[in-house]
């Protein structure tokens, strides 16, 4: 009788936790999924409309061409972002006055809201009064962000390279801080060069920090929307309309609630899928 | 394969040095002859690491000279003396292989790749891990990547020195009697300077054939572990080296003979003592005193209390108090020892005066 005592009273004090994870996680999503198998006419009239809103999104050319420009920026962002922030890292003072300054202007443009770096890129780049729009133009490049799908790429990637490096850096310099001196002694006297030193002691060990900082900027950048949508909202034309921003377009600009909630659950199912591949993958030959 | 001289070795970690206290190395002067196995042993932060460092090149010492076969290197960086370290913490390059790790240093310096391949063939079974030069060196257990990276100084042929920097201290105890014969075997067969730094007294004794004691930044004695035994030239050398130390009991001297709470103690040579000096001690270790009864007459030894007979196996520690000093003694483990008054009655051979903490006979002090 005391053990069963002793159950009851464990799920009561579990009870909270659940309550806050039905509140928080399950409940919307289901809702969610409760919209992408129906058809919906308003007044709460529901017909069952199995998986066809998920046939229809998968087969849509609009889909794949907001998917294919999804990955595009995810991919261009981690090859530039990743290798950009282990460079700074390196290069960054590990001792003395300099560190303080450098990790807080590191620090400065992941303090930004985001619809704010938004608004500041907007305006840095208008043609006729931004500082960058000016200066490219009197330079005598055809740049112009609202007119110009090239144009329009090139400030979107440049703001998220501004906007998330320091946060590539700032991991990336704490696991390079955290490699004992011996491990430098060693290659010193074993003669190896500043790449021999890059490729077999701190890369290796910045294995891990690498990790998370790809997989936080893999999801952050497959999820972005804010900075895109005040930037260049979606345009000129369909050019920069990442999934975020076309899944609002359907949901909330079309009240296409049905192909809106099955496009949701599988933009979340191919953001965890890719999550865990590269998870997977990057963590294979840890010893522990 | 080198001869080491340090002449005059100050150095401080401070730019600016106002009090002496700030040298991590007060002054140091050694020679240390090619082939020698020497070890350096203090307790932490007496300065030891901070001596081999300036060895390895991986610190510019404030003062003085580091000579390698009678040429200067103080300002060459590690890369440059041909020198190998094997670390505290075991250094391995996790992504090589263990025939990787090994080559890494001649690869390092362009040697030719059939040179190599039978060079590292050969410090492998030099230090059994033939059966392993394909495996990941990140799997490795400690004691296994401590010899690795022993192994890639031996690869080199042109090493004046191997230092060792504590590097037992993450080995299973076990294993730490095995690795420690080891290396005191291949010191045999290599015949390379090593210097080994620890503050363990059996791993400094068993490997080394002189031992370099330190304490706060000097050089307290050189010699072998016999000598550093049977006659320490300070009395933190007695109390360092010896489980339990040697006892150190404080006396005064009048007419050639060491008076410890008005009694008289016999000691090696009559008692001499300059007027400047302000600590006198007697230093006599526990293996070198008997106890005797206490019969009462008053001259058959130091008066005492015994307090507590400990067993540590083959032998016993006795603690005996004279007034509010602590004297251990060791007697044999059949001996039995009754708790209560007694006499101690010290071998006057192996009794000696301290000044201010050196040994007063000034012969054989083992300064350098």
């Amino acid at each position: 009788m005391a053990v069963k005592t002793e159950r009851q009273a464990a799920w009561l004090l579990v009870a909270p936790v659940v309550v806050l994870v039905a509140f928080n996680a399950l409940i919307p999503l289901m809702t969610v999924v409760n919209y992408s198998v129906q058809e919906t006419f308003g007044n709460n009239f529901f017909l069952w409309h199995g998986l066809g809103w998920f046939q229809d999104v998968l087969r849509s050319e609009r889909f794949h061409a907001a998917f294919g420009r999804q990955m595009l920026f995810t991919g261009l962002i981690l090859l530039i972002e990743v290798p950009l922030g282990v460079a700074i890292a390196l290069a960054m003072p590990r001792r003395g006055p300099l560190v303080s300054v450098c990790l807080v202007l590191m620090a400065l443009p992941l303090l930004i809201p985001w619809n704010v770096v938004g608004a500041m890129w907007n305006i840095f780049a208008l043609p006729d009064i931004g500082l960058l729009g000016r200066t490219l133009n009197g330079l005598g490049f055809d740049y112009n962000m609202t007119q110009d799908p090239l144009s329009a790429w090139f400030t979107l990637i440049l703001m998220d390279v501004w906007h998330w490096t320091s946060l590539v850096v700032l991991l990336t310099y704490a696991g390079l801080i955290s490699i004992p001196d011996a491990y430098y002694q060693a290659a010193r006297i074993d003669g190896a060069g500043a790449w021999a030193v890059f490729r077999h002691i701190q890369l290796p060990k910045l294995r891990r920090v690498l990790t998370i900082a790809i997989l936080l900027r893999f999801m952050d950048s497959f999820m972005v929307y804010t900075e895109p949508f005040v930037l260049t909202g979606g345009g000129p034309g369909n050019s920069t309309t990442l999934l975020s921003i076309d899944l609002v377009k359907i949901a909330l600009g079309q009240f296409d609630l049905g192909p809106a909630a099955a496009m949701s659950l599988i933009y979340f199912f191919i953001t965890l899928l890719v999550s865990w591949v590269f998870y997977t993958l990057m963590t294979r030959h840890d010893p522990s | 394969m080198a001869r080491i001289s340090l002449q005059d070795i100050r150095h401080s970690y401070q730019t600016i040095v106002a009090k002496a206290a700030e040298y991590a190395l007060k002054r140091v002067h050694l020679e240390w002859q090619d082939g020698g196995a020497y070890a350096l042993l203090g307790p932490s932060g007496c300065g030891k690491t901070t001596l081999l460092n300036i060895i390895s090149g991986l610190v510019a010492p404030t003062e003085g000279r580091v000579l390698f076969d009678g040429r200067d290197v103080t300002t060459l960086p590690p890369e440059q003396r041909n020198i190998a370290q094997v670390f505290q913490f075991p250094v391995v390059y996790d992504t090589m292989t263990v025939f990787e790790n090994l080559a890494f240093p001649l690869r390092n310096r362009h040697a030719e790749s059939s040179r190599v391949d039978a060079r590292v063939r050969e410090i492998a079974s030099l230090l059994d891990l033939d059966g392993l030069l394909g495996r990941r060196a990140a799997g490795l257990p400690p004691d296994l990547k401590q010899k690795l990276s022993l192994g890639r100084g031996l690869v080199r042929d042109d090493v004046n020195i191997i230092m060792f920097d504590e590097p037992l201290t993450v080995i299973d105890p076990h294993l730490k009697w095995q690795l420690r014969s080891k290396l005191k075997e291949l010191h045999q067969t290599v015949r390379t300077t090593m210097i080994y730094v620890t503050h363990d007294q059996t791993e400094a004794l068993t490997f080394a054939d002189q031992v370099v004691v330190m304490q706060a930044g000097e050089v307290v004695q050189v010699g072998t572990p016999v000598q550093l035994f049977e006659r320490p030239t300070h009395t933190f050398v007695g109390h360092f080296i010896g489980s339990p130390g040697m006892n150190v009991l404080p006396c005064e001297v009048s007419d050639g003979t060491a008076l410890f709470r008005g009694q008289p103690v016999p000691t090696e040579t009559p008692a001499k003592a300059p007027a400047d000096a302000t600590r006198l001690e007697l230093g006599v270790r526990p293996e070198h005193i008997r106890i005797a009864p206490d019969t009462g007459s008053g001259d058959d030894g130091i008066a005492v209390d015994i307090v507590r007979v400990a067993d540590a196996g083959r032998y016993r520690v006795v603690e005996a108090m004279a007034g509010d000093h602590r004297i251990h003694v060791l007697t044999r483990e059949d001996a039995d020892t009754p708790l209560g008054p007694a006499r101690l009655q010290v071998d006057p051979s192996r009794t000696r005066l301290y000044v201010d903490g050196w040994l007063a006979d000034g012969a054989d002090t083992g300064r350098a």
